[in-house]
């Protein structure tokens, strides 16, 4: 059954991007308490409003504890031949511990489902050499990831963390929660997305959260420097090929944090850049040649328009707006308990009576961090 | 000299109703064009002197004159143009080369008039430059591929290594290279002042730093040409940036020539040539003979300048010019001017100023492609340059890669330039591109300022306009954004050298 019928290809054609407007939510215990998938699903749920039912997805930390140590590979496929494709090139680079189809339960609503399947492995030492210049594990599946999704024809791995996992396809919360068994899951940290394409472009790929190793993200707007950023990111060796904006915030998100070094603030101050005049103002010399330099060196990297993000590495959970707030975000804290959503009332729907409650400012990152 | 045969372009008409025979076009016109007929006790016009500069025409107190193109002469109008038919009528007097100035004017070479851009509608709201800041500041030079951050106290991140030196621009937009000599000073001065009053900068051409200009040099890109006229420790050592020029677009692989006539005692001090000889500039760089050559010389100017400024190279948009400019990159260039083939000139023969190079939108586009492919984007800044005529371009280069551009002929529009393409003449009514001092005293150099300043500061709002209507508060987020960009007209292989979709295709 050839089900992706609107993802063309071959790759160069992949270069288009799906706008979209959604609705997103996360919470994340600092104690590391594993929370029950029950709350991020009602959570979500509540902002139905924000989607058309034309995606929806879940990232949960913390998810496989019998394989913490191994990369969780999620792929979805057009058909049982481009997994078993997609396959041959896992093994080709990786020792598979074990594999087996991600658990779903029937919903009739949902259209088009693609072949779901995750594998636990280990990426194998020869396979990092061969990426060569000093590879670290992460640049081997950062490679081995692109190289499927590019390459293999009707494959896409949407989920390469440790311990974590990522649930996503075209349909609305309830049918995409039900449908991956959600509530069922346990996790320390979540984010969902609810997702209001305004195309009809109806590939599950193109759902939320987009993840890359241990990231994950959602995201509410439109990135109207896509194609800068997207070149950008080329010359690091990204390549974009999920159709959809959202896709180049996961990429830089890597790119800052993990392979630069950036923390979370000056990754924010990378992506949603204080405008120079604030810059002009600041008085630490330091902290201004800090910040014009983030802005002289990484101007590839300012992603303009409207948004909100938030982005997990299992370890935190950032919410991030644009430079000047044009989309949602709302941050809460009970206990060791945090909350950040497009919506208040998704909040409260899950924890009514909140410690604090507040409204990120535009490009100053919330970061909530689980404790060592 | 026998008369010419070759009709006259432009055709004199004066209201005889209107005119009062105050003699002001027989004073003004430096052509010789109006000439006191004692007899009739009227002005009369030798209308094949007439470059159609339309001085007299402003300037006539009661807008007796009007300068008009004169009728076709011949039937073809096709294949035989009539500059064709009257280059060869040039020709067949003089055996001599045809020379023009200004930039190849040939509609067809320009793909920005095919171009268009786009705006945002409901997904993404557009952005109101009048209530939310819209940034256009731009860095020209080189720079690492990621910053090193050190911690200081209570973990405070600081920049752990310094950056590159890197030019600091108000608006992407600067003045192009015009050497004092091609131009006048008071030309120099409107450019210079103009740039500083904006904060961007302006270009000396290879016309040395005159010293009136010195308390403009920080905001100079100085140029080292192949003449090497003016180079001395305290004209790198002034300026802001350093651009070798090894080409230019009006004349892409052919040197240049100031007649003597121009090099004026002024001039004289300022190139470091004798009064009244030619400053020729050989078409190669006596010392640069191959790519090792010029990074030798990359580095000795950074040398001589303790690594404290860009050093850029200028070349002209040729037919292989991304490998060139990959080539520029390993020599150490912290920038890379690319003039297309529209870009102006004081003097240039004709057939090659129409007919050497490539328009400037298909090589920066391959130049933008190939440094990402090779990952060294980073390492350089492009600076577009040839034909550029309105902030529309500007925006145009910008998202089909360029840092900045340069602007030339613009500028001297604005300084009152009405483009006759005679500058080679030397008898620029305008005081523009002249050393006469009768002509230069018209050009008020406050004035000019001015009006320069004001071209950029339009600009500089029509694109923040532009740039709120995508969506986009940053120009740094429409660099090199060739989604906001479509083509009108063009074939696929057009479509695909410029990286862009056709008008109608979705993202």
């Amino acid at each position: 059954m050839l089900i992706n019928v609107h993802r063309p290809s071959p790759v160069p054609d992949l270069d288009f991007k799906v706008p979209s407007g959604c609705g997103l939510t996360g919470l994340i215990s600092q104690k590391g308490e594993l929370l029950p998938g029950d709350a991020i699903y009602r959570s979500l749920c509540s902002m139905e409003e924000r989607g058309n039912g034309l995606g929806a997805g879940y990232a949960a930390y913390g998810i496989y504890p019998d394989f913490a140590a191994n990369r969780a590979f999620h792929l979805m496929c057009d058909t049982e031949d481009a997994r078993r494709a997609a396959e041959a090139v896992l093994r080709r680079d990786c020792t598979i511990r074990h594999d087996e189809p991600i658990p779903t339960s029937p919903v009739k609503a949902l259209k088009n489902i693609p072949v779901l399947w995750r594998y636990f492995l280990d990426i194998k030492p020869e396979a990092v050499e061969r990426v060569g210049g000093g590879a670290t594990e992460p640049d081997a599946v950062v490679r081995l990831v692109m190289e499927i999704n590019r390459k293999v024809d009707g494959a896409f791995v949407f989920s390469s963390g440790r311990n974590m996992g990522i649930f996503k396809g075209v349909g609305n919360p309830e049918e995409i929660g039900e449908f991956f068994r959600i509530p069922a899951y346990r996790a320390n940290v979540w984010i969902g997305h609810n997702r209001f394409p305004t195309n009809s472009v109806s590939w599950w790929g193109g759902a939320h959260p987009f993840g890359l190793l241990d990231w994950s993200l959602v995201h509410n707007g439109e990135i109207s420097s896509y194609g800068t950023n997207r070149r950008y990111l080329e010359s690091y060796g990204y390549w974009c090929t999920l159709q959809t904006d959202t896709e180049v915030m996961a990429y830089l998100f890597d790119l800052l944090v993990r392979r630069h070094g950036l923390d979370f603030d000056l990754a924010a101050q990378v992506m949603a850049a204080p405008f120079w005049t604030r810059i002009e103002r600041e008085e630490d010399p330091e902290a201004r040649r800090l910040s014009s330099a983030l802005r002289a060196v990484y101007g590839g990297a300012l992603v303009s328009g409207p948004f909100a993000v938030l982005v997990s590495d299992g370890k935190s959970l950032v919410g991030l707006n644009d430079r000047i707030k044009l989309r949602p975000l709302v941050a809460a804290r009970k206990g060791s308990v945090s909350y950040i959503a497009s919506e208040e009332a998704a909040i409260r729907c899950i924890c009514p009576d909140p410690e604090a409650l507040w409204m990120p400012d535009a490009g100053v990152p919330t970061v909530v961090t689980v404790e060592a | 000299m026998a008369r010419t045969r070759v009709a006259p372009d432009f055709a004199v008409r004066r209201d005889t109703a209107r005119c009062i025979n105050c003699k002001a076009c027989v004073r003004l016109c430096a052509n010789g064009v109006h000439v006191w007929d004692e007899v009739a006790g009227a002005p009369v016009a030798d209308e094949s002197k007439c470059v159609g500069c339309h001085f007299c025409e402003e300037h006539c107190p009661t807008r007796a004159l009007s300068i008009e193109r004169a009728p076709a002469e011949t039937t073809s109008g096709g294949h035989w143009t009539r500059s064709a038919i009257r280059g060869i009528g040039r020709q067949a007097e003089t055996g001599g080369i045809l020379l023009g100035a200004m930039g190849n004017d040939r509609p067809q070479m320009a793909y920005f008039d095919r171009l268009v851009l786009n705006a945002a509608q409901v997904t993404n709201p557009s952005i109101d430059p009048l209530r939310e800041p819209m940034e256009l500041k731009t860095f020209i030079g080189s720079r690492p591929d990621r910053i090193e951050i050190a911690r200081g106290a209570g973990g405070r991140p600081r920049l752990g290594a310094p950056l590159p030196p890197l030019l600091e621009i108000e608006t992407p937009i600067m003045f192009s290279a015009m050497s004092y000599g091609s131009i006048s000073l008071n030309a120099c001065r409107s450019l210079a002042g103009a740039a500083g009053e904006i904060g961007t900068c302006w270009n000396t051409g290879e016309g040395g730093l005159h010293p009136d200009l010195e308390s403009c040099a920080d905001r100079a890109i100085v140029q080292v040409a192949s003449g090497r006229f003016g180079v001395t420790p305290e004209y790198l050592a002034r300026a802001a940036a350093i651009e070798i020029k090894v080409g230019q677009g009006a004349k892409p692989g052919i040197g240049g020539h100031l007649p003597g006539g121009k090099v004026t005692e002024d001039v004289s001090r300022t190139r470091r040539i004798p009064v009244g000889s030619d400053a020729i500039s050989p078409a190669p760089h006596h010392d640069i003979y191959s790519i090792e050559d010029l990074k030798q010389l990359i580095f000795a100017l950074k040398e001589a300048t303790r690594y404290s400024k860009p050093v850029g190279v200028k070349i002209a948009a040729v037919h292989n010019v991304a490998s060139i400019a990959i080539g520029i990159v390993h020599a150490g260039a912290d920038f890379i001017a690319i003039d297309g083939i529209r870009g102006g000139t004081g003097a240039a023969p004709s057939v090659i100023r129409d007919h050497v190079g490539i328009p400037i939108e298909l090589a920066l586009a391959s130049v933008d492609q190939r440094l990402r492919e090779e990952g060294l984007r980073h390492r350089v800044s492009i600076i577009a340059a040839g034909g550029i005529r309105s902030s529309a371009d500007v925006l145009k280069a910008i998202a089909l890669g360029a840092d900045a551009v340069y602007i030339a002929t613009a500028a001297l529009v604005a300084l009152g330039c009405h483009v006759c393409r005679t500058c080679y003449l030397g008898k620029c009514n305008w005081g523009i591109a002249t050393q006469d001092p009768a002509l230069t005293r018209r050009l008020n150099p406050e004035v000019g300022q001015t009006r320069a300043a004001n071209l950029l500061r339009a600009w500089s709002h029509e694109i923040k306009e532009m740039l709120g209507g995508m969506g986009v508060n940053a120009i740094e987020s429409v660099r090199g954004n060739r989604d906001h960009l479509r083509g009108v007209g063009l074939s696929q292989v057009e479509l695909d050298l410029l990286g862009i979709k056709h008008a109608g295709s979705p993202w």
